[in-house]
């Protein structure tokens, strides 16, 4: 299949407008003949359900949680970008887009990331009407901060909960749109597979998570908006529910994965203390602004971090990178962590920690002032770890994050399957081999808020003469029958160990092999040993209870199934990239100092892979640059 | 560290429920509550027992879906936090634990320390929103905000819709969780248009739930894990009265 990105005609500039004045109109009347529905209630999945809605289009809205307001989107701290260039300082929509291209190390398209930076702008403008709390100065007007691989200060917050407030606004959006009877929201209820009628996305199967009952919902088109798929590892900073099976149902029935092996390693989050932890909890990037990264000069010091004297710390990253210092980008400043915590720096218990310091910005801006932009970070802080971080430097230490990779979509956001779009995270298509810091919530709202609104109909007016899909077609009989045998074979396997146990041993084989740094040897091996534990969890686990009824163990099995067949596709991409590009470290190509070795001309493609009944084929979208020459990406 | 927990298990809605006992051996000190939990169930698989229900997200304090009663207080031990921050640190080793769901009619039982919040979705639903569609925003920087109304503002709406303080509450109100929502929309000029309509609507919809009045006992605001201030309930019943005269 030749893969189609419908990059539109004309100017960098111009490419977003000319296709909107191209694409095709739906008159209200057949608009609310047309049904659609949204997987996923995050800011991508909210933003969209309560956009479609006012356009008129009938929304079925779907998550796992028991509340839309629970969606991950919740847990972003740090920030959301925009070219508003409010601080006068020289931004624009040009130097974002550069910024986001060269951050993910110029592995997406062009076209897409010129439209992400164009529509920040009114992104801020929205929230802001619809009751964001952002961050203000004395006069009224907005705040901003920097974030990582960015030289100007284009981040609005809000607090440390960020993410928490948009979403929250999203969430009173849908629910203004269900209160309108324009959007039906089904909780506690997950997607278990895709039903695909004469090749178009024509509906899901549900399964009722407290009665464990499978449903048939139809629609003129499916939108997932699932998020990210980095709880792979097990331990990341990830929700514990967030999981990648909708997409992989997806992608096993006929929709592309892109670039599965890029995923992002983030620099400041809390260490591991024992086996037994499920969450690696997150510290904003937002930190690096005021916070110096270090560890001591010397190996194995055993001293307390405030009785080491300036002369013995090493603030690694300024030394490597003086221009942008600690706010280097977050594959870059994990690296750095990760080189000294391997060559014997480390601090900490484990000696798997670097510290996060705050005393200079403390004596230089006052504790009122660090209280007041941090505040809640500290106290979280002080809450999970017992220490209090405006008396002594924070230990950090970095944990997988978040998903470049995701379904393959084109300019519309359309997968390879007609009438299935992918938005918010679990798509691959601004981010590149590395994400920017406050580019994730951006990204999630301008997909579900701006872009599948404005793409939709494109498609859905074709499909105006078509029937309506009925849930009594043999389509969902045979998809609904295929996951009822699926979950009755996880349950009649009654072998003898923990979901649990099969997770913590998948994740130890991605975290060594397919997170920071990878190698051929590595990726190979961890493929073989991938396909083992697949066959031992198939014979070998045990999960009690039934399908039917709420059953949280049986959740964890089935996402936990997906995720190792998962595993297995993201390290044959990370094998079959002979380069280091972003997020995708090959050891086999670095310089002598350590930094990424770039292979443009044979990799300059983002690779989309087709399940081909899991003999994985890759496909290649060339990536054609025509504004940006792409260079070496340097931070130094 | 060795603990007994004792957990309220109840198969469905109507089923009856019992407090039931297990030791658990081998924990650690850094273990989070939750991960406690996690462990024991791992041990009730194996033993071939149903796992223990409840709930849980992104563990780190900010989505609102774990909460449970723990030794008589909602979140456990301490003020201002929320179950998944809680640690073992925080028990000694041979400690009784006692575990129990949020207890309040308008949150009913669905299994184990599992409840239906869905309540505080539909006082939501009744107006704490802005009624403006996508793309009909005017410049962000257009209308300026004091940093002071910000600030105010942020503080009700970093609410996270646990429902701690209906659980704590000896009347099961709901009052600081709808009052959160209301002062955070109402402070802000872009809530103004619809602020009178908010109030009245969306306290009927808290008293069509079922949840109890408040009288002002500020046992809610001990338990808020963003520490929200229970004066704004004294605001929300001001903003009430305003809007019987304005609305």
């Amino acid at each position: 299949m030749k893969l189609d990105s419908k990059i539109p005609a004309g100017r960098l500039e111009e490419k977003w407008r000319n296709y909107q004045l191209k694409s095709q109109l739906i008159n209200p009347a057949n608009k609310k003949k047309l049904n659609v529905i949204v997987v996923g209630s995050g800011l991508s999945g909210a933003g969209a359900a309560s956009t479609l809605a006012e356009l008129g289009y009938d929304v079925q809205c779907f998550c796992y949680q028991d509340s839309a307001r629970r969606a991950h989107s919740v847990a972003a701290q740090g920030g959301i970008n925009a070219a508003k260039n409010y601080q006068h300082d020289g931004d624009s929509v040009y130097r974002m887009f550069y910024d986001t291209l060269k951050g993910g190390d110029f592995r997406s398209r062009e076209a897409n990331v010129y439209r992400l930076a164009e529509l920040s702008a009114p992104l801020i403008d929205h929230f802001v009407q619809q009751g964001v709390p952002f961050a203000r100065e004395y006069g009224g007007v907005l705040v901003n901060r920097s974030f990582g691989g960015v030289q100007v200060q284009r981040t609005f917050y809000a607090r440390g909960q960020t993410g928490q407030q948009l979403l929250l606004a999203a969430y009173s959006q849908l629910y203004k749109m269900i209160r309108a009877k324009k959007v039906k929201m089904f909780p506690r209820s997950e997607m278990m597979d895709l039903v695909v009628i004469d090749g178009k996305a024509k509906g899901i199967i549900v399964r009722d998570l407290v009665t464990g009952e499978l449903k048939r919902y139809a629609a003129d088109a499916v939108v997932l908006a699932t998020g990210g798929y980095s709880r792979v590892f097990r331990l990341s900073t990830l929700a514990i529910g967030c999981n990648g099976s909708a997409i992989w149902k997806a992608h096993k029935r006929g929709a592309y994965f892109a670039a599965p092996s890029f995923t992002q390693i983030h620099p400041t989050a809390l260490p591991q203390s024992s086996e037994a932890q499920s969450k690696l909890t997150l510290m904003s990037e937002s930190l690096r602004n005021d916070g110096r990264i270090w560890v001591p000069s010397q190996k194995d010091d055993t001293r307390k971090a405030n009785d080491i004297p300036e002369e013995e710390r090493d603030y690694y990253l300024e030394r490597r990178y003086p221009s942008f210092g600690n706010l280097a980008p977050r594959d870059i400043a994990s690296r750095a962590a990760k080189e000294r915590i391997d060559a014997g720096y480390g601090v900490g218990r484990l000696k798997n920690a670097v510290y996060l310091d705050f005393k200079h910005a403390i004596e230089r801006l006052g504790l009122d002032t660090i209280k007041d932009r941090y505040g809640n970070l500290f106290n979280m802080y002080m809450k999970i770890t017992g220490i209090d971080a405006y008396k002594e430097p924070m230990q950090i230490s970095p944990a997988a994050h978040f998903s470049m990779g995701g379904l393959w979509v084109d300019y519309e956001l359309m997968t390879t399957i007609p009438g299935l779009y992918a938005v918010g995270e679990c798509n691959f298509s601004d981010h590149g081999a590395n994400r920017l810091g406050a580019n994730s919530l951006l990204q999630a709202s301008v997909d579900g808020y701006f872009i599948l609104p404005n793409t939709i109909n494109n498609y859905l007016a074709s499909t105006l003469q078509d029937q309506h899909a009925d849930i009594n077609h043999p389509a969902f009989d045979k998809v609904e029958n295929e996951v009822s045998a699926h979950l009755q074979r996880i349950i009649n396997v009654d072998g003898t160990k923990t979901v649990d146990h099969y997770h913590r041993e998948l994740g130890k084989i991605m975290w060594n092999e397919c997170a920071m740094s990878r190698n051929k040897v590595g990726l190979e091996d961890a493929i073989n040993k991938i396909i083992k534990l697949k066959e031992e969890f198939w014979n070998d686990v045990k999960i009690t209870g039934s399908v039917s009824g709420l059953n949280t163990e049986l959740e964890k099995a089935y996402r936990l199934a997906d995720f190792i067949e998962m595993g297995i596709l993201m390290c044959a991409d990370a094998l079959q990239r002979e380069e280091s590009c972003g997020a995708h470290f090959r050891e086999e190509y670095q310089t002598d100092e350590g930094e990424a070795v770039r292979v443009d001309d044979q990799y300059s493609f983002v690779s989309a892979w087709d399940y081909n009944n899991g003999d994985f084929k890759l496909f290649k979208e060339q990536l054609e640059f025509e504004n940006v020459q792409p260079t070496v990406r340097s931070y130094k | 560290m060795k603990v007994t927990f004792k957990i309220w298990r109840q198969e469905s809605p109507d089923a009856k429920g019992t407090f039931r006992a297990y030791q658990v051996d081998d924990l650690t000190e850094d273990m989070s509550f939750l991960e406690a939990l996690d462990h024991l169930n791992e041990l009730l698989v194996l033993k071939g027992e149903e796992v223990i229900a409840y709930e849980y997200d992104c563990r780190e304090g900010i989505c609102g879906q774990c909460g449970v009663f723990i030794n008589g207080r909602a979140h456990g031990p301490h003020n201002n936090m929320t179950t998944c921050q809680l640690h073992m640190r925080s028990f000694k080793d041979g400690d009784t634990i006692v575990v129990e769901p949020w207890r309040a009619a308008s949150f009913p039982i669905i299994k184990d320390l599992i409840v239906d919040r869905c309540a505080f979705d539909r006082i939501i639903e009744k107006g704490a929103y802005i009624s403006a569609k996508t793309g009909t925003a005017p410049e962000a920087n257009a209308i300026p905000i004091p940093k002071s109304v910000a600030d105010a503002a942020m503080d009700t709406a970093a609410c996270i819709g646990c429902g701690a303080c209906v659980a704590t509450c000896k009347n099961s109100s709901a009052a600081l969780f709808t009052a959160a929502k209301i002062n955070h929309l109402n402070k802000l000029p872009q809530g103004k248009a619809e602020q009178h309509q908010r109030v009245k609507e969306m306290t009927w919809q808290m008293h069509e739930e079922g949840f109890g009045s408040c009288t002002f006992t500020g046992a809610c605001e001990v338990e808020c894990p963003e520490e929200i201030s229970i004066t704004n309930i004294a605001e929300m019943n001001a903003r009430f009265i305003k809007s019987k005269i304005f609305g």
